[in-house]
């Protein structure tokens, strides 16, 4: 199976760490990961800040790039939301603005063959126990896109519940949203930042190590507020977990 | 030009990219949910009643047609009330054992002539047993929709099994929409107050219900 | 993330208030937590949601893609059921037809059933001026009526003052607009609502004219239903001789078989309850031998911005809302920035979608509030006619940012871009070419890389807005791409 990951531009840019994990886990388990170099952007924030134009050319150069894959793994919720929901409505936006199906056409192959890591594992893989071994405590927050966009229900938890050493803690109040929402998080600060509060003090409350995520824009967020708030916790990738094993320990 | 015209001028500009569908409404409408939630005996419907009115609290008693009037005597007399609304065609064997004034309403009774009586007893068109819900439809046993709202005390009297549906689906194919229409769902009550409800408005503080059945049967009250 | 991405709108100003104001905090989050957990407990009961929502949907879409023909078809039905009916272009038009009827019965007061229409047009000011007092009946309007507030709520608009501050309201204030609150008045609910029918129970028997808005206008039938609970409802629409209701051309449904959709979807989405206490139908007037009710109603269909909003194809969808307030109470933005930030009587996710469409997007205000949201999809999910909130969100957002066409009091024209987000704008676009040069997203990782140790812990100007609260993350010594390339995907040891 030709597997192609597509990382997104955070985690290219800022969070190195959960590609390579990526590409160790599926390595380890048997697939055979290329990463098209020219990747760059799905999009997504241009589309969500009301931007679509500007998406589009993102969007059709992400299916120039994938196309030919038989599947596109991201360890993104958001992004991987982005090409599975909103490129159709690209493309219908664009068929309802007159511009024909030429869009809608191009974007079509790379959305069904578009995962997000966890359903990549558990519905393509069939694997809920990766063999990883990470012993930290672990409070999981489903992100609001993978949660509600993607419904990826319990497969994160299925994942990390098969990790030996670790131990899950149940978030209060998890599927509320960590407060990032792109722009929103410059646009609306204070709104933003009240709510990444009460997201980390639930968080702590847990009396976790580690805050768990599988999208790393929200990680960036409530990482940044956790140091703030001088909280000790850490938020980790769930790729970075999945990763981690006996041999070769997450640092 | 006319605002109507105006307006259903811009309805139809505003709806310019849309195709104008000429099929039946029926055939429109996806109405694949439910007709009723679950399958109940005639006799869990009825309790599914009694047990949801009393959930908003209502106050519930069960009697035979032979108890009604002994039961409203008491209800009556237990909450002291010197006068009580009748509708024009309550059945008369109803009262019978009441004590209490019947205050007939009439078409120019005024609200606060209203205000001054104590109870009001009425008949009911149905009731709904998945919502716990009683209808009047202003039908003679059940008069004017204001008799059933000013006194702070309404007795309902719901015939069971034959006037109880278990769902809104099935309620709402019964009633006449032509008639003026309350439906029910325990004392008034409010949730205004940090989204806790409280029992006691406007309307009846107290709303007691009779299930009153063919058959004598114990007295219940859930 | 760029600083030169804020547009730093009016929503985010009245956010601050709020969301450093402790008690109202605290408020909002217990009153929609408590309601949050009732409402899923609610649902949780119908094991044929989805359905009813998909045909809540359906029924709503059918309706708007045919509004001409239900609108006169309503028409014909009130009438004959002997009721009149008045057309309303806008909030003026409405307001002075309103007037024009209660100073023809003779009256100088009205009592009123809590409608959203009439708060979004004005009324009560409109009738003030024309030395006509309103009473609002509604508990919570009264506290807002009394405390010289504004409602922050669909529901619930004082959902924002907690039973405290409510006593206080009443004790100060009942005397000067009638029966004063009972002396000793604590702050238990039923105390409180003791007082508020104590105060209303005069103004209810006397009333000449009420005057209230519906929740659904059933076109085949002409009957018109009012949802509520706590019997101020029921008073305004029977005791009354004249009756003015005052709805939105979007309440209609085509058929009475409708209501066994809505009469089921509302109130477990609202209340949380299987039925709300009282609902109220009624067809028009009834004959003098019968008198039940008003021997005179009027019909005010209104538009003001609903027919612009049906114009656009995808904020349409905004107008199948039933006002059930569900989106408010889950969404996460509402529970900490309050209904007042919103500046309309629609706050929440549903009122960032509805006010920017009937009052257009030129204010600054209006022009904020689609950027009101993180997009969470909460609302979204609880919606019981499935109305895609972040859809038209985001559809709104690119309105204000690009401009383009949209329809105002019917009639086409162009928006130019909104102020303030030019910056946001040229940053989109480079952007934009940035990340279709891969070499180029590749240079500029390099020397985000390069110059990391130099990087600020806080960042100036509107980049302040992330590192006010938070710290940015620390940029990687290579980006992946460069380990990918230089390891071969870690095939060769380059760790």
């Amino acid at each position: 199976m030709r597997v192609a990951l597509f990382l997104t531009c955070v985690n290219d840019t800022l969070y190195p760490d959960t590609g390579r994990a990526v590409v160790n886990l599926l390595t380890r388990l048997g697939v055979d990961v290329d990463f098209p170099l020219a990747q760059t952007c799905c999009g997504q924030a241009h589309y969500n800040t009301g931007y679509r134009h500007e998406a589009e050319p993102l969007a059709r150069q992400f299916s120039d790039v994938f196309r030919g894959y038989e599947a596109i793994v991201t360890p993104s919720g958001s992004c991987g939301a982005m090409v599975r929901e909103l490129y159709p409505r690209m493309g219908e936006r664009a068929r309802a603005e007159g511009r024909g199906d030429t869009l809608a056409r191009t974007l079509a192959p790379v959305v069904p063959k578009t995962y997000e890591l966890t359903e990549f594992l558990v519905d393509v893989l069939g694997v809920t126990d990766v063999g990883a071994y990470y012993p930290h405590t672990v409070t999981y927050h489903p992100t609001c896109h993978g949660l509600r966009g993607l419904g990826l229900g319990d497969r994160p938890r299925r994942l990390l519940e098969a990790v030996r050493g670790l131990e899950l803690r149940e978030l209060p109040g998890a599927d509320e949203c960590c407060g990032f929402g792109g722009t929103f998080a410059v646009k609306n600060s204070d709104v933003s930042a009240a709510m990444g509060t009460d997201k980390v003090r639930n968080a702590e409350s847990t009396g976790a190590e580690v805050l768990c995520a599988a999208d790393n824009s929200c990680l960036m967020h409530l990482g940044g507020t956790m140091t703030r708030l001088r909280t000790g916790m850490r938020p980790v990738h769930i790729a970075e977990i999945l990763a981690s094993t006996e041999e070769e320990p997450l640092g | 030009m006319s605002s109507r015209d105006a307006i259903l001028g811009r309805v139809r500009r505003a709806l310019a990219d849309v195709r104008q569908d000429d099929t039946p409404y029926d055939e429109i409408i996806d109405r694949s949910y439910l007709r009723e939630h679950g399958h109940r005996s005639v006799e869990e419907t009825v309790d599914l009643l009694a047990e949801n009115l009393a959930d908003y609290r209502a106050l519930v008693h069960r009697c035979t047609e032979e108890e009604l009037p002994e039961v409203l005597m008491r209800l009556l007399a237990e909450r002291g009330s010197t006068s009580v609304l009748v509708p024009p065609q309550l059945p008369p064997s109803w009262l019978k054992a009441v004590d209490a004034t019947r205050v007939h309403d009439r078409a120019n009774s005024t609200p606060h002539e209203l205000d001054r009586v104590d109870s009001v007893v009425t008949g009911c068109a149905l009731a709904i047993a998945e919502t716990g819900t009683i209808v009047l439809d202003g039908s003679p046993d059940q008069g004017r929709r204001r008799i059933t709202l000013v006194p702070d005390h309404h007795i309902c009297v719901v015939r069971v099994p034959g006037q109880v549906v278990s769902s809104v689906p099935q309620g709402l194919e019964r009633l006449d929409p032509a008639r003026p229409m309350t439906w029910i769902s325990g004392p008034s009550a409010t949730s205004d107050i940090e989204l806790d409800r409280v029992e006691g408005v406007h309307g009846p503080r107290t709303l007691e219900v009779v299930l009153v059945s063919g058959q004598p049967r114990a007295e219940v009250v859930p | 993330m760029s600083g030169t991405f804020v547009g730093m709108p009016a929503f985010p100003k009245a956010a601050h208030d709020a969301v450093n104001n402790p008690t109202l905090r605290g408020n909002l989050r217990h009153a929609t937590h408590t309601i949050r957990a009732k409402r899923a407990k609610a649902v949780s009961e119908v094991s044929d949601w989805a359905a009813l929502r998909e045909a809540g949907k359906q029924i709503k879409d059918h309706t708007l893609r045919h509004l001409d023909r239900y609108l006169v078809q309503l028409e014909e039905s009130v009438t004959r059921a002997g009721g009149t009916v008045h057309w309303a272009a806008d909030a003026d038009e409405a307001n002075r037809i309103v007037t024009g009827l209660v100073k023809a019965t003779g009256e100088s007061e009205v009592v009123k059933v809590k409608s959203m229409a009439t708060q979004e047009i004005g009324l009560n000011e409109a009738l003030e001026a024309e030395g006509i007092h309103a009473y609002e009946t509604d508990l919570a309007e009264l506290i807002v009526q009394l405390g010289k507030d504004r409602p922050s709520h669909i529901l619930v608009p004082a959902i924002h003052r907690n039973r405290g501050e409510i006593r206080d309201i009443f004790a100060r204030e009942m005397s000067a607009w009638g029966r004063p609150a009972p002396d000793g008045l604590t702050d238990t609910p039923a105390e409180l609502a003791e007082a508020a029918r104590l105060h209303l129970r005069e103004k209810f028997l006397r009333a000449k004219v009420g005057i209230s808005g519906a929740n659904f206008m059933v076109a085949e039938t002409g009957t018109l239903v009012v949802v509520e609970s706590e019997g101020n409802g029921r008073m305004c629409l029977t005791l009354p001789e004249t009756l003015i209701s005052v709805v939105g051309i979007e309440k209609i449904v085509p058929t009475w078989q409708d209501l066994e959709v809505f009469l089921q979807t509302l109130p477990r989405s609202s209340t949380a309850e299987r039925m709300n206490p009282y609902t109220s139908m009624w067809t028009g007037t009834t004959d003098a031998q019968t008198a039940d009710g008003p021997r005179t109603f009027h019909l005010v269909l209104l538009d003001n911005g609903r027919t612009d909003t049906l114009a656009d194809q995808v904020g349409r969808q905004a107008l199948r809302c039933i006002r059930c307030s569900a989106c408010l109470n889950v969404c996460p933005v509402y529970e900490r920035a309050g209904g007042h930030a919103y500046g309309s009587v629609y706050p929440g996710p549903i009122g960032a979608i509805l006010s920017p469409q009937l009052r257009g997007t030129a204010s600054e205000i209006d022009a904020s509030l689609p950027y009101a949201s993180s997009l969470c999809g909460a609302c979204y999910e609880v919606c019981p006619v499935a109305i895609d909130i972040p859809e038209v969100l985001v559809h709104l957002r690119e309105r204000v940012a690009q401009g383009g066409q949209v329809t105002r009091q019917g009639t086409k024209v162009v928006l130019k871009p909104a102020k303030g987000h030019a910056a946001e704008r040229a940053a989109m676009r480079a952007a934009r070419w940035a990340l279709s040069h891969p070499g180029a997203l590749r240079t500029g990782q390099r020397l985000a890389s390069r110059t990391r140790r130099l990087h600020p812990r806080a960042l100036p100007g509107p980049g302040k807005a992330w590192t006010g609260s938070r710290d940015l993350p620390a940029v990687p010594a290579e980006p992946f791409r460069d380990w990918w390339q230089r390891t071969q995907g870690g095939k060769e040891n380059g760790k």
